[in-house]
C-alpha cells in the first residue's frame, strides 16, 4: 500500500493540476527534440520531482516508468569505499550526490562521464540522449559543481542534466549560465484545495471545505504536506468530522519549547538548557538552519514589536556563520545568548523609562 | 545493467545528429577566432599568432559565456587543423581529476612525445601546424594551489614544446607564479552591440524573425553572458512556434524564461518596506500598517513563489538606485544592506532570512 502522495501522484503533463503556463512550456520543449539542460528550482513541496517525471515521460514515454534501483560502489582518493544508490531507467537515470557529502566531486566526474561516453542502446528511443537527474543540486560542493561545467558543453549531444534544487543562490554562475531556468512556485491556496479534492474524490470521500481550508493553511504551500495530513485525518477519524486537530511534528513542538525557554529566562543556566535541546534536534537530524529559523520564528511572536527585527537579523547572521563555520552548535548558541541580552537590555531600558 | 551497455561492436548503427536538433549554443559556437564577438583586443592579437608560429603560455579569465572555451578551441583548431587536433592539442577541465599527481602524469605524458609537422589535412586545406602541442587547462581555478604549483615546474620543463593555456572566471585564484608566466587576456561581459549582432545573425539564419524589442530584452536580462541569450532566445523560439498557430517571440516571453521578476511584484515589495513607487497610485489596497508582520508576510509570499533571492535583490536594488525621490543618504546605506545579503547568499545563506533581513533593515533606515 503506497500513500496517497504517491498513489495519486500526477503521472504525465496533462494530469498535472496546477501551473498550467508551465507544463505548456515543457510540453513544447519536449516535443522539440532539442531539449536544453534544465534548472528546477522553487521551494520544497511545490511538486519539482513531480513535474520533472513528467517530462521525461513526455520526452520517452512509459518506459521511463520502468525503474530499478541500483548501488554502484566508488573509490576515494584514499580508497574509501562510496556507496550511491541509482534510481534508473532505461532512458534516465537520477542520483543524489550530496548523499556521499564532500566526495560528491567524484560521483559526479566518474558517473556521468561513463554516463556520457556511452550511446543509448534504444535505437527505438525517442531521444538520442539520456536524462541525468540530480537531486538538491544545491547541496554540490564547489567542486562538484565545477566538474559539470564542460562535461555540460562536451557531452551534450549524449546527455542532459536537469538539476532540481531549492534555490539558485547556492549554484555557481557558470552553471546557471548552461540551465534553462524553471521556476516551480508553490500552489496557491485554491490550487491546493482541488488537489486535495481530487484525492479526495479519487480515495472515494467528501471532503468538507473547512477541513481542506484546515489543511491547506497548515501546509503553508507544501502539497506534499497537505497530502499527507490528509491520508492522516481520514486515518485518524473517517468521517472527518469532530474537532480535527493538525498534529505538529515532534521536532516543531520541540523548537517552539526551546523559544519559550528563552522567552521566560535570560541566564547562563537557561542558555545550558537550551544548549542541550539544541543537541538533541541535531542528534535527530534536523537541519541547523530549520531549528534555527523556527525557534527564532516563535522567539519573535512573543516579544514586543521593537525586538522583532533585531532577533530576525541576528537569527540571519548566525545561520550564515553556520554554513561557513564547522561548529553549529556553536553559533545555535551564540544566537541564543545575543537573544537573550537584546531582551534584558531592553527590559533594563524600559525600566528605566518607566521609573523617570 | 542496461543503462550502461556499451553497444556490442564498433559499427552498431548510431543516432544521427539531426542538426536541427542541436542545441544553438553548441551550433554557433564560433569555429574560427573571426566568429567571436566583442574581445577585440583579444582576437587581434591572437591573429598575429596565426602567421608568427609564435605563441605564449596564455591565461584567459572572464564572466561566463563570454567566449574563452571557444575561443581557445578555435584558435587551436586553426592552428593546427582537424588532423592533428588530437595529437597536438589536450584538453583538461575540471570534470577530469586533476590531482598533482595526475596533473603531472598526464601533461608529462602528452609533453614528451615530440610533434611531428604535418602540412596538408585531409580537408584540403594549409594549416601552420607550429611545432609544439597546446594543453588547455579550462577551468582552471578550481585546481588546488597544489596541484597549480606543481604546474610551474612542468611549463618550465616542457617549454620548448608545449604552450599552456589557462582558463578561469577567477583571476585571482590562479596562484601568482603561474599567473605571470602567462599573457594575459580578459573576457569582458559582451557590449550590446556585439551581443546584438550575434543574436541577430542567429535570429536570421533559424529564420524566427525576432524583433530589437526581443533583441533587447535578452541583452538586458543575460548581462553580457551570451550562452544564456542563446539558451533564452532558443527556448523562446521553441515556445512560440510550437503554439498554435506559432506567434511571435515577444519581449515578454524572454522576461518569463530568464526568470525576472514581474514588476509589479518587485515594487509591491518596495511598497511594504516603505519606498514609493509608482503603482503605489493607481493600487488602493496599500495597507497603511507597515511593520514586522506585514514585512514577514510579504517575504513569505516571495519565497512561496519561489523567486530567486539574488534576482530579487538586484531588482530591488535597480528601484532603489533609480528612485526619484529618495536621498542619496538613503539610497548608500541601503546599498550596504543590500551589500551584505549578496555576500551572504553567495556563502550559501538561508534565502528567507537574508531576504526578510534586508526588508526589515532598508524599512528601518528609511523610517
Ligand atoms: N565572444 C563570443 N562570440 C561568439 N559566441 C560566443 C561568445 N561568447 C560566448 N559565445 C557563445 O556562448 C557559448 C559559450 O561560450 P564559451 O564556452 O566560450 O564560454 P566560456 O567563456 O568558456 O564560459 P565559462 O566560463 O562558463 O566556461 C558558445 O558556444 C557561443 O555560442
Ligand atoms: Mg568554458
Amino acid at each position: 500500500m503506497s500513500l496517497w502522495v504517491d498513489q495519486y501522484r500526477p503521472r504525465s503533463l496533462d494530469d498535472l493540476h496546477y501551473h498550467q503556463g508551465l507544463s505548456a512550456r515543457l510540453r513544447s520543449l519536449a516535443a522539440s527534440g532539442d531539449f536544453p539542460h534544465m534548472l528546477f528550482y522553487g521551494p520544497s513541496g511545490a511538486g519539482k520531482k513531480t513535474r520533472i517525471a513528467c517530462t521525461l515521460k513526455e520526452l520517452f514515454g512509459p518506459g521511463v516508468e520502468k525503474i530499478k534501483i541500483d548501488q554502484r560502489i566508488f573509490l576515494t582518493p584514499s580508497k574509501r569505499k562510496l556507496e550511491v544508490n541509482l534510481v534508473q531507467s532505461n532512458f534516465h537515470i537520477e542520483i543524489t550526490p550530496s548523499e556521499t557529502g564532500n566526495y560528491d566531486r567524484i560521483v559526479i566526474q566518474e558517473l556521468l562521464k561513463e554516463i556520457a561516453q556511452t550511446q543509448q542502446v534504444d535505437l527505438n528511443a525517442k531521444q538520442r540522449f539520456k536524462v541525468v537527474i540530480i537531486n538538491e543540486a544545491d547541496s554540490l560542493s564547489r567542486d562538484a559543481q565545477a566538474a559539470l561545467r564542460r562535461t555540460m558543453e562536451k557531452y551534450m549531444s549524449n546527455m542532459r542534466i536537469i538539476l532540481c534544487a531549492n534555490s539558485t543562490s547556492r549554484l555557481i554562475a557558470p552553471i546557471r549560465s548552461r540551465c534553462l531556468l524553471m521556476r516551480v512556485a508553490a500552489p496557491d491556496s485554491d490550487a491546493m484545495g482541488t488537489v486535495l479534492d481530487y484525492v479526495a474524490r479519487r480515495v472515494g470521500f467528501d471532503l468538507p471545505p473547512d477541513v481542506a481550508g484546515q489543511i491547506v493553511e497548515d501546509a503553508a504551500g507544501n502539497m506534499r504536506k497537505a497530502l499527507l495530513v490528509l491520508e492522516a485525518l481520514k486515518m485518524q477519524s473517517p468521517d472527518l468530522s469532530g474537532n480535527l486537530s493538525i498534529a505538529k511534528p515532534d521536532w516543531e513542538t520541540y523548537c517552539h519549547k526551546v523559544a519559550d525557554l528563552i522567552v521566560q529566562e535570560q541566564t547562563p543556566a537557561r542558555v545550558m538548557e537550551v544548549r542541550a535541546k539544541f543537541y538533541e534536534l541535531l542528534s535527530h537530524c534536523i537541519p541547523p538552519t530549520v531549528i534555527l529559523k523556527t525557534v527564532a520564528e516563535r522567539v519573535v511572536e512573543r516579544v514586543d514589536e521593537a525586538l522583532k527585527a533585531d532577533i530576525m537579523h541576528w537569527a540571519a547572521f548566525y545561520e550564515v556563520r553556520m554554513r561557513v563555520g564547522s561548529k553549529k552548535i556553536f553559533h545555535l548558541e551564540a544566537w541564543v545568548v545575543k537573544v537573550m541580552s537584546l531582551y534584558k537590555q531592553f527590559f533594563y531600558g524600559m525600566d528605566l523609562t518607566g521609573f523617570d | 545493467m542496461a543503462f550502461f551497455q556499451v553497444p556490442a561492436t564498433k559499427t552498431a548503427p548510431k543516432h544521427n545528429v539531426d542538426p536541427a536538433l542541436q542545441p544553438w549554443v553548441e551550433k554557433y559556437r564560433p569555429k574560427t577566432i573571426d566568429d567571436i564577438s566583442s574581445q577585440d583586443h583579444t582576437v587581434a592579437v591572437l591573429k598575429k599568432t596565426l602567421t608568427s608560429t609564435n605563441l605564449p603560455h596564455m591565461l584567459f579569465y572572464g564572466p561566463p559565456g563570454t567566449g574563452k572555451t571557444s575561443t581557445i578551441l578555435a584558435l587551436s583548431r586553426q592552428l593546427f587543423g582537424p588532423d592533428n587536433f588530437k595529437n597536438r592539442v589536450l584538453e583538461l577541465n575540471a570534470s577530469d581529476e586533476r590531482g598533482i599527481a595526475i596533473v603531472r602524469e598526464k601533461v608529462k605524458n602528452f609533453a614528451r612525445q615530440t610533434p611531428r609537422a604535418q602540412a596538408v589535412a585531409s580537408d584540403g586545406k594549409e594549416y601552420p601546424c607550429p611545432p609544439y602541442k597546446i594543453i588547455i587547462l579550462d577551468e582552471a581555478d578550481s585546481m588546488t594551489q597544489d596541484a597549480q604549483g606543481a604546474l610551474r615546474r612542468i611549463m618550465e620543463t616542457y617549454a620548448r614544446i608545449t604552450r599552456f593555456c589557462l582558463v578561469c572566471n577567477y583571476v585571482t585564484r590562479i596562484i601568482e607564479p603561474l599567473a605571470s608566466r602567462c599573457s594575459k587576456f580578459r573576457f569582458t561581459p559582451l557590449d550590446s552591440a556585439s551581443a546584438s549582432a550575434r543574436l541577430t545573425m542567429i535570429s536570421s539564419a533559424e529564420n524566427i524573425g525576432a524583433d530589437s524589442s526581443v533583441i533587447d530584452a535578452l541583452i538586458t536580462t543575460s548581462g553580457g553572458d551570451l550562452r544564456r541569450a542563446i539558451t533564452y532566445l532558443q527556448s523562446a523560439s521553441r515556445l512560440a512556434s510550437s503554439t498554435n498557430p506559432p506567434t511571435l517571440i515577444t519581449a515578454n516571453d524572454i522576461q518569463e524564461i530568464a526568470g525576472v521578476v514581474p514588476n509589479s511584484v518587485v515594487s509591491s515589495f518596495a511598497n511594504t518596506l516603505g519606498i514609493e513607487t509608482e503603482t503605489d497610485m493607481d493600487t488602493d489596497d496599500r495597507d497603511q500598517t507597515k511593520g514586522f508582520e506585514p514585512i514577514k508576510k510579504k517575504v513569505k509570499d516571495l519565497t512561496m513563489e519561489g523567486y530567486s533571492a539574488s534576482q530579487i535583490l538586484s531588482q530591488l536594488h535597480d528601484l532603489i538606485v533609480l528612485h526619484p525621490t529618495l536621498t542619496g543618504r538613503q539610497k548608500s546605506q541601503c546599498a550596504l544592506i543590500l551589500a551584505e545579503a549578496d555576500k551572504a547568499l553567495c556563502d550559501g545563506a538561508d534565502e528567507e532570512l537574508w531576504i526578510l533581513d534586508v526588508a526589515l533593515r532598508i524599512n528601518k533606515s528609511l523610517s
